[in-house]
């Protein structure tokens, strides 16, 4: 299957591969797998005291559709507020990436990994998201 | 014979749906089918029984690989208790899974890459014990049919699987390049 020229650029440079420090202030995780082809996404995102996200990374073992995903959504979130992120479709990856239907699921990957990441910040910092509100 | 294709998988080959089951008898049923159906025997059929003859064979081929392994078996029992795996649309899996999951990726590519035949070697040999934990573990959730909780426990063992399926490959993948560099 042939790749667009967007998912090999993603693939050959990925963009904000890795991981935060353990003990880095307003990291957050999102880890999720899909079974049917035994793909693992790892995103972090780490967000400032005003609730903007400074810095993404991501851990992704997968296809190429899958690492392109990932890294795009990297890139896609970094200045934008939680609420802003969370408003991120899998169909707006799919389409930017120029991805096949067969590969759709790679897109719904990273957008789940993002909400999860998000959500994983809400449950660790609910209360410095209500104070940042203020 | 009196073919009857709305029948299970189970059914077909006349044996009671169950996790445990006897491969040998599993075997000897398929083999009989297929000597049933064999388009020999229909050398002088009309269309009509030749198709309904194709069909069967069809459905005994996907029948028997289903039953054959325990991944494709366990979902297959789920979906007879009414219960989608779910394995194309949710990605949500326990945390700790995906981290041992991603330990494990990490560790395939890194000895792919260093050339590391031994850590390959220790890897496939930690992949069929995690495997046979999770079929045992599946097989024990499974028993009953009719336990609600356990049948959900049981489709995370199926997804589960799944991924060791997948890393089994790539363990396979890694050691094929090496060998073969």
């Amino acid at each position: 299957m042939a790749y667009s020229s967007k998912v090999i650029d993603h693939y050959e440079n990925p963009r904000n591969v890795g991981s935060f420090g353990r003990d880095e202030e307003g990291v957050a995780t999102g880890m999720v797998g899909a079974p049917a082809c035994g793909d693992v996404m790892k995103l972090q995102i780490k967000v400032g005291a005003n609730g903007i996200i400074e810095d993404a990374k991501f851990k992704t073992y997968g296809c190429g559709s899958a690492i392109a995903s990932s890294s795009l959504v990297t890139e896609w979130v970094k200045g934008k507020s939680i609420d802003e992120a969370s408003q991120i479709k899998n169909t707006q990856i799919a389409e930017e990436l120029a991805l096949p239907p067969v590969k759709i699921h790679c897109s719904i990957l990273a957008e789940d990994a993002i909400k999860a990441a998000i959500a994983d910040y809400k449950a660790k910092h609910g209360e410095a998201l209500k104070d940042a509100a203020e | 014979m009196t073919p009857d294709f709305s029948k299970n998988h189970f059914a077909l080959f006349d044996l009671v749906p169950s996790f445990e089951l006897d491969l040998s008898a599993l075997e000897a049923a398929y083999r009989e089918v297929q000597r049933e159906v064999h388009p020999d025997r229909f050398a002088g059929a009309n269309d009509a029984e030749r198709r309904v003859a194709a069909q069967w064979a069809t459905q005994a081929n996907e029948a028997y690989k289903t039953l054959r392994t325990p991944l494709a078996r366990g979902r297959y029992l789920l979906r007879l208790a009414g219960i989608d795996t779910e394995e194309e649309s949710n990605t949500a899996m326990p945390r700790e899974f995906l981290m041992g999951q991603m330990a494990w990726r990490e560790a395939v590519v890194d000895a792919r890459e260093s050339g590391d035949i031994d850590a390959l070697d220790r890897l496939a040999n930690e992949h069929r014990v995690a495997e046979r934990a999770l079929v045992a573990e599946l097989a024990a959730q499974l028993a009953d049919l009719s336990n609600e909780a356990l049948l959900q426990g049981a489709k995370l063992t199926v997804r589960k699987l799944r991924f060791l399926e997948k890393l089994g490959e790539e363990i396979d993948l890694a050691q094929e390049a090496i060998e073969g560099s």
